[in-house]
């Protein structure tokens, strides 16, 4: 082999050397006489040490876990049933650490771009200009659902998925959760929330607590509307199983993060007759609600609907940014797509380079 | 004691089972016995895994840990009412920390990276164009290519769904139920099995009809 080069791994923590060489005109991929290559490093001048025995045909390979203070040195043994042959040792080299990695240059524009969109509207939003926002079905039934549970003298049942705090669709869960407890205050409803994890207990608490001030009635507020059942995701399906069962509530919210407790829920619920309104992000277990509730709220409706309920500046602002790249995505969608038609289907270089170099750009790396 | 625990799992998969018939007091006890028993064990795994294995052992070597244990004892500050305000503090640092630490896979997985995927071509005349595509290829490219344009119009809400704009939704819409589909049945095929385990555990494990 020949040829061995020792360089510092650009954009990292100053912590990787790569090596990459020549393969040794023996080294063929039939017969050939090579039989391995093996790595040796050479720390502050020390004695060489075996780092890593590679395969025929190998011609890089990259040294991880270094140290910024130390100085190493390589040099590659070629081995054979014949004789050991050693290459030149690379000059003695240290790491450097990066601040920026600039391979991720053209995400953070993207983001930049995003970003910029999502501050402008929260801005624009916070001067007081009105935001549109869409219609979306499964809202217009959240009034009609808590109605039907005050006609009806039956409890709502909120429940807000299994996930943490940490999950932004418990967020959202929880966002909508202020708007649908500001009704059932007004209308003297009962809600009745249990929950897998007490940071949720404690967010929803505090959002069903402001949500009974803001409607006059902070009396009619209690603690036990929000209760810790268990963080076990079937010990807390069973739980609210029983809880629909035995209280019948008229309207059940299943809104934020749904696992494999999905239908049996969602089914629980329709068999007890009750309005269903469901959301979640999770597309695997969207198809469930679908089949057994009355609406559902698909993927990114969930957080629409939570800044469409909220009308908060931040919210609706973030929402109509995201829209402002979405309209990016669709644009480079159409322009890449006729350009890689054109210059892979049609052989128009020019169009090629272009989808290769939107390729490029939106590579995510 | 071998006996007693698979006479005790066969008890109470019974007892969740009964469920299907009405809610009944087997039932009752099961639920009780499964809310309970994974509650006590949830504080136990939290208490020796997280308090005492992670930090206190570790207290002494690695001082950030004691931001998690300021935090966590903010949390604690809710039984006390008049300073109960700061336990927002924690609870704040988990939802921004968690937002931050993710921003960047997600975006670089569900924008970037899908856009980047979604550039493909549709048809190709084949004739040294290094675009050699099969007819199942094209038709690939083209409901991906339909499908992911489509159902970015559906979720697009600064635009009420109507006219040449809604028709596009509605196909988005098409998209995403056909993916529900399978999606449900491919789950409910998963499901099937573990409805498999169970009956094996009854009728294998427990009462050794099947071997």
């Amino acid at each position: 082999m020949t040829s061995l080069i020792a360089s510092d791994h650009k954009y990292d923590d100053g912590d990787k050397i790569d090596l990459a060489w020549v393969p040794s005109i023996d080294d063929l991929p039939r017969d050939g006489l090579v039989t391995a290559y093996k790595i040796y490093r050479i720390t502050n001048d020390g004695a060489p040490v075996e780092i890593a025995e590679l395969t025929p045909g190998a011609n890089s390979f990259r040294d991880e876990d270094r140290e910024l203070d130390s100085t190493y040195s390589y040099y590659v043994a070629t081995m054979s049933d014949g004789p050991t042959v050693e290459s030149n040792r690379t000059a003695p080299m240290q790491t450097e650490r990066e601040w920026l990695n600039l391979d991720r240059k053209f995400m953070f524009l993207v983001a930049l771009i995003l970003g910029g969109a999502i501050i402008y509207f929260i801005e624009t939003a916070r001067r007081g200009k009105k935001l549109f926002v869409r219609r979306i079905a499964g809202l217009e039934a959240v009034d009609e659902a808590i109605g039907r549970a005050t006609e009806m003298g039956r409890p709502i049942l909120f429940i807000p998925g299994i996930h943490d705090m940490d999950d932004v669709q418990t967020l959202a869960a929880i966002t909508i959760l202020g708007r649908v407890a500001g009704q059932v205050a007004e209308y003297e409803t009962k809600i009745r929330m249990p929950v897998a994890r007490s940071l949720v207990m404690t967010a929803a608490r505090e959002t069903i607590k402001a949500a009974y001030q803001t409607a006059g009635h902070p009396d009619a507020y209690s603690d036990e509307m929000v209760n810790y059942v268990t963080d076990e995701q079937f010990g807390y399906v069973a739980a609210v199983d029983g809880i629909m069962v035995r209280e019948k509530p008229a309207t059940v919210f299943l809104l934020g993060a749904f696992f494999a407790e999905s239908l049996i829920l969602a089914e629980t619920g329709n068999s007890i007759g009750a309005i269903q309104i469901a959301g979640t992000a999770r597309p695997a277990q969207l198809p469930f609600f679908i089949a057994a509730c009355d609406f559902t709220l698909i993927g990114e409706e969930l957080f629409a609907a939570s800044a469409y309920l909220s009308g908060e500046p931040k919210q609706l602002g973030s929402l109509k940014g995201q829209d402002v790249g979405k309209m990016i995505a669709m644009i480079v969608i159409l322009i890449g797509v006729l350009a890689v038609t054109l210059g892979d289907g049609w052989g128009i270089q020019v169009m090629a380079d272009l989808a290769n170099t939107l390729k490029m750009i939106f590579s995510g790396s | 004691m071998e006996h007693f625990a698979l006479w005790l799992a066969a008890f109470l998969t019974l007892g969740i089972i009964s469920f299907l018939y009405k809610d009944n007091p087997w039932y009752k006890l099961s639920e009780a016995i499964f809310v309970g028993v994974s509650a006590g064990y949830w504080v136990v795994i939290l208490f020796w895994d997280n308090f005492y294995g992670k930090f206190w052992l570790n207290k002494g070597d690695d001082p950030t840990l004691w931001v998690g244990a300021i935090l966590g004892l903010l949390m604690i500050l809710r039984l006390a009412p008049k300073i109960g305000w700061i336990s927002r503090w924690p609870l704040a640092f988990i939802v921004g920390a968690t937002g931050g630490l993710w921003l960047m896979n997600y975006f670089s997985s569900n924008i970037m990276v899908q856009v980047q995927a979604t550039i493909l071509p549709l048809f190709s005349t084949g004739f040294g164009t290094g675009f050699d595509a099969s007819f199942g290829q094209i038709i690939g490219n083209l409901v991906i290519f339909v499908g992911t344009f489509t159902g970015l119009v559906y979720f697009f809400f600064s635009k009420e769904h109507t006219g040449a704009f809604g028709k596009t939704a509605r196909v988005g819409i098409f998209f995403i139920m056909i993916t529900f589909g399978a999606s449900f049945g491919y789950t409910v095929m998963s499901r099937m099995s573990l409805l498999i385990g169970r009956i094996d555990f009854l009728l294998g494990d427990w009462l050794g009809l099947i071997k």
